[in-house]
């Protein structure tokens, strides 16, 4: 061990000029001329040098120990220009030192959310380990439904939208476990992704055959038998009371039927999860209800279907119902596809009465069109949904037919408010885009070409202005539609919440309702008096006409 | 987002969906050094792009010696020439304010204030104002009030030195990952605001040479941020709700962070009945 810096010895006192000396030199110092009682000096060292060999709580050194070592290795190694390097110095001495560990207890192994997350990544490389499956694959690869996912990212990532590389491969195993789980469906398409607060919802579009989905309907049915017990309920209540109140002559307007499950605003069934891997979850179908009322609101997703969507109007539902919705209304604006590639369906469409035809089927003959036309001319891309009526259906519905059938006796009223409500009458299917309406001034689409560079292979990319996010792609015979964002439509102006309606009026007052003031005494005694008076007055008149009465009798006589 | 890292941070940041051409990736990689080595700069950001109608902005940033310091702003319609955007003043950000809609993607787009405000117009004239902004202007001025409102580091990847000047903190090694998730872990990069309002209590626990700028914690409205770990958990991505398009990525533990920006250059006024 080296001598503690405090004592120098009387030799080694250096010349006052030496550089790195400076005033701390005996003599020069504040202090210095008043002799230090040498009891109090020994006391200082003695407590400096406790300080110094106080031992860290973490590394167990101490830093008396670690000058030691630190000067012997100075003097061992001799070094040039120590001063510069005497971190490193101290580092190294620090790193030579070996260290026991003391306690016996083990460091808990860290598990990181992370771990969980790659654990459920890798079920979807893991094959599905069954004895049947070649079988299964020797059909399937004859025509599957399963979307080429990746396919559809590179064309999109030519024109820079998409996810990365990993995520859409994750997505395209994702969507290979849903077609294989569930009862085979028709088509299968990966729809895109909505962004939300906490978690995102990665959402696949699929359709089934005919029959397929009866469960749901039974599902939903119960439901509304007892709310109608409910209501039933009530109203017997409500009898059984003599003192009845008066009813509200209030009649709520009639809830318009939700459209049939592989029709209209549900023709395809969603399934959305939050991360690839997870379990996919099927959304409820649409109801024209919550169309309308999504129309006049605009939340974020939280990324939890159960959440609840507080706003006004109120919501008829939770968030799956919501996501739904939007779902439903950015397919309606934003599915397109390039003019001729589908055609309208003829056979079933002569059967309709009403001339709406709403199936279309793949054109054998469809020529592509070349890239630059497709980006010049919307009128060379077509939607290819149903575009969703004011009421919230795709086919127009009149609310008040099946009440007329029901009461006959109301049939009059109704008869007047049914001129009323007209029929809505949206775009027929496969309108072409130059038939959207734009947003002010701006075009409802632009369109560009993925490369100006190579036109020969440039992919003609469509973006929808009404819904940030939304884009469509055409090359060749290709086309695909995707959506990417916050699910949420432009609008040029501030959204403004619906106002709250305007509070009831008050009953217009009249005489009937106005409550008089209590008379007091002397008017009472006034009023008393005036009746007196007038009763004898009136008793005397009487009197009198009776024998007007009795002249005016012989008169006639 | 570093122009170094580009083709990496890309991928971290493509969560949301938008990004870049593989084209424009790969003449980002050569220009952007160009211009490093043509306007002197000591650092190269790509910032992002900002959809118009007819067409993208692309945007870069161009830092000094003192990254704190007002950063030199380019725009390109191709990513492969640039033009210097005029520096940002006050007035710029006041007139730009009243604009609304989408830009049209053509940098000599005039707007007409009569069109916009009647009065206000009335008043540059008497002025003798111009009464027409061009999109080149509001383009500076959008950038500035993005960069200003949302551009974040995290906390600890610069350091402050005693001669004021703001460097890159070459001992950071990430945030953890429970620090990651927390706001107060990241920092606006622009002058504080709010950090001289601190009381003494709050202002105790601070490092001056690391904590010398506002924590997005206090962000007016609350919530204006969403915070999520991506890819499996290991990367913590925040997208502002005040700005969307704005995305931040960061790898815990890793030196790997940046922010950019992919959207119409509108702020999403909406926000408090989105909540």
């Amino acid at each position: 061990m080296a001598e503690p810096p405090e004592k120098p010895s009387p030799q080694a006192v250096p010349q006052p000029y030496e550089p790195g000396y400076g005033l701390y030199q005996p003599g020069y110092g504040p202090y210095d001329d008043q002799i230090p009682d040498p009891t109090h000096q020994m006391l200082a060292i003695q407590n400096a040098k406790a300080l110094l060999l106080k031992s860290s709580t973490t590394s167990g050194l101490n830093l008396y120990d670690h000058l030691a070592n630190m000067l012997t290795k100075i003097l061992d190694e001799q070094p040039t220009n120590v001063v510069d390097i005497i971190e490193t110095i101290s580092r190294d001495v620090k790193w030579t030192q070996f260290r026991k560990k003391m306690d016996t207890l083990r460091d808990e192994h860290e598990i990181l959310p992370t771990f969980e997350a790659a654990e459920k990544r890798k079920a979807l490389f893991l094959k599905a380990n069954g004895e049947g499956e070649e079988e299964i694959e020797e059909e399937e690869i004859g025509e599957t439904s399963l979307p080429n996912v990746m396919e559809t990212a590179f064309y999109f990532e030519q024109a820079g939208i998409g996810l990365s590389k990993d995520e859409s491969y994750h997505i395209f195993l994702a969507l290979k476990k849903l077609i294989s789980v569930q009862p085979v469906p028709q088509t299968c398409r990966f729809w895109g992704k909505i962004l939300g607060l906490e978690m995102n919802y990665i959402i696949a579009e699929v359709q089934y055959g005919e029959g397929a989905e009866e469960e749901e309907t039974e599902e939903e049915e119960p439901i509304e038998e007892e709310e109608k017990g409910m209501t039933e309920f009530e109203d017997e209540e409500e009898e059984e009371e003599k003192d009845e109140p008066p009813k509200s002559t209030y009649k709520p307007p009639p809830t318009i039927p939700k459209e049939e499950n592989g029709t209209g605003a549900n023709k395809y069934v969603y399934f959305v999860c939050n991360e690839p891997g997870n379990p996919w979850v099927k959304l409820p179908p649409v109801t024209p209800a919550q169309i309308v009322c999504a129309r006049k609101i605009k939340k974020f997703f939280t990324g939890r279907l159960d959440a609840p969507i507080v706003s006004f109007p109120p919501f008829p539902g939770n968030e799956a119902n919501y996501l739904r919705a939007q779902i439903a209304r950015i397919s309606a604006g934003t599915q397109i596809s390039p003019i001729g590639f589908y055609q309208l369906s003829e056979e079933e469409g002569d059967e309709e009465e009403e001339g709406e035809r709403d199936t279309y089927e793949e054109n054998p003959d469809y020529q592509p069109i070349p890239v630059a036309e497709m980006v010049d001319s919307l009128s060379s891309w077509v939607h290819h949904v149903q575009s969703i009526l004011m009421q919230g259906r795709c086919v127009w519905l009149n609310p008040f037919q099946k009440s007329e059938e029901e009461v006959e006796e109301e049939e009059e009223e109704k008869a007047d408010e049914q001129d009323d409500v007209q029929q809505e009458i949206g775009p027929p299917l496969l309108t072409p885009l130059s038939e959207d309406e734009g947003i002010q001034n701006n075009p409802a689409w632009t369109g560009q070409t993925s490369t100006n560079l190579i036109p020969e292979y440039a992919v003609a990319v469509l973006q929808s202005n009404r819904w940030p996010g939304a884009y469509a792609f055409a090359s060749g015979k290709k086309f695909d539609n995707i959506y990417f964002g916050w699910g949420h439509k432009y609008s040029p102006e501030n959204h403004n919440p619906t106002l709250p309606p305007p509070v009831q009026a008050e009953y217009a007052s009249g005489p009937e309702i106005t409550e008089t003031s209590d008379p007091t005494l002397e008017e009472e005694l006034a009023f008393k008096a005036a009746q007196e008076a007038a009763l004898s007055t009136a008793e005397e008149e009487e009197e009198e006409e009776e024998v007007e009465d009795d002249e005016e009798e012989d008169e006639d006589d | 987002m570093d122009a170094a890292s580009l083709p990496a941070a890309l991928e971290l940041a493509a969560g949301g969906g938008a990004g870049l051409s593989p084209e424009k990736r790969a003449v980002l990689g050569s220009s952007l050094l160009l211009l490093q080595r043509d306007y002197r700069f000591d650092r190269v950001w790509f910032w992002g792009c900002i959809q118009g109608v007819r067409g993208a902005y692309y945007i870069a940033e161009g830092l000094g010696p003192d990254r704190a310091a007002p950063r030199s702003r380019l725009y390109s319609l191709n990513c492969v020439e640039w033009s210097l955007l005029p520096p940002v003043t006050k007035e710029m950000i006041a007139q730009a304010e009243q604009l609304t809609g989408r830009f049209q993607g053509d940098p000599s787009f005039a707007y007409e204030f009569s069109e916009i405000n009647a009065e206000d117009a009335e008043k540059l004239i008497e002025g003798g104002k111009e009464t027409s902004i061009k999109e080149e202007i509001r383009l500076v001025a959008t950038i500035e009030q993005i960069d200003r409102a949302v551009g974040i580091i995290p906390r600890g990847a610069f350091v402050k030195t005693p001669l004021q000047s703001v460097h890159e903190n070459r001992n950071f090694e990430g945030l953890s990952f429970t620090e990651a998730k927390k706001l107060s872990s990241y920092f606006h990069f622009t002058e504080p605001v709010n950090l001289k309002n601190k009381t003494l209590l709050e202002k105790a626990d601070l490092d001056p040479s690391t904590d010398f700028l506002d924590s997005l914690e206090h962000d007016v409205p609350q919530g204006s941020w969403t915070v999520q770990l991506e890819k499996g958990g290991t990367v913590v991505v925040l997208r502002s709700l005040l700005w969307l398009g704005l995305t931040f990525y960061h790898v815990p533990m890793t030196k790997q962070y940046g922010y950019i920006y992919f959207g119409n250059g509108e702020k999403n006024l909406d926000l408090p009945f989105m909540l």
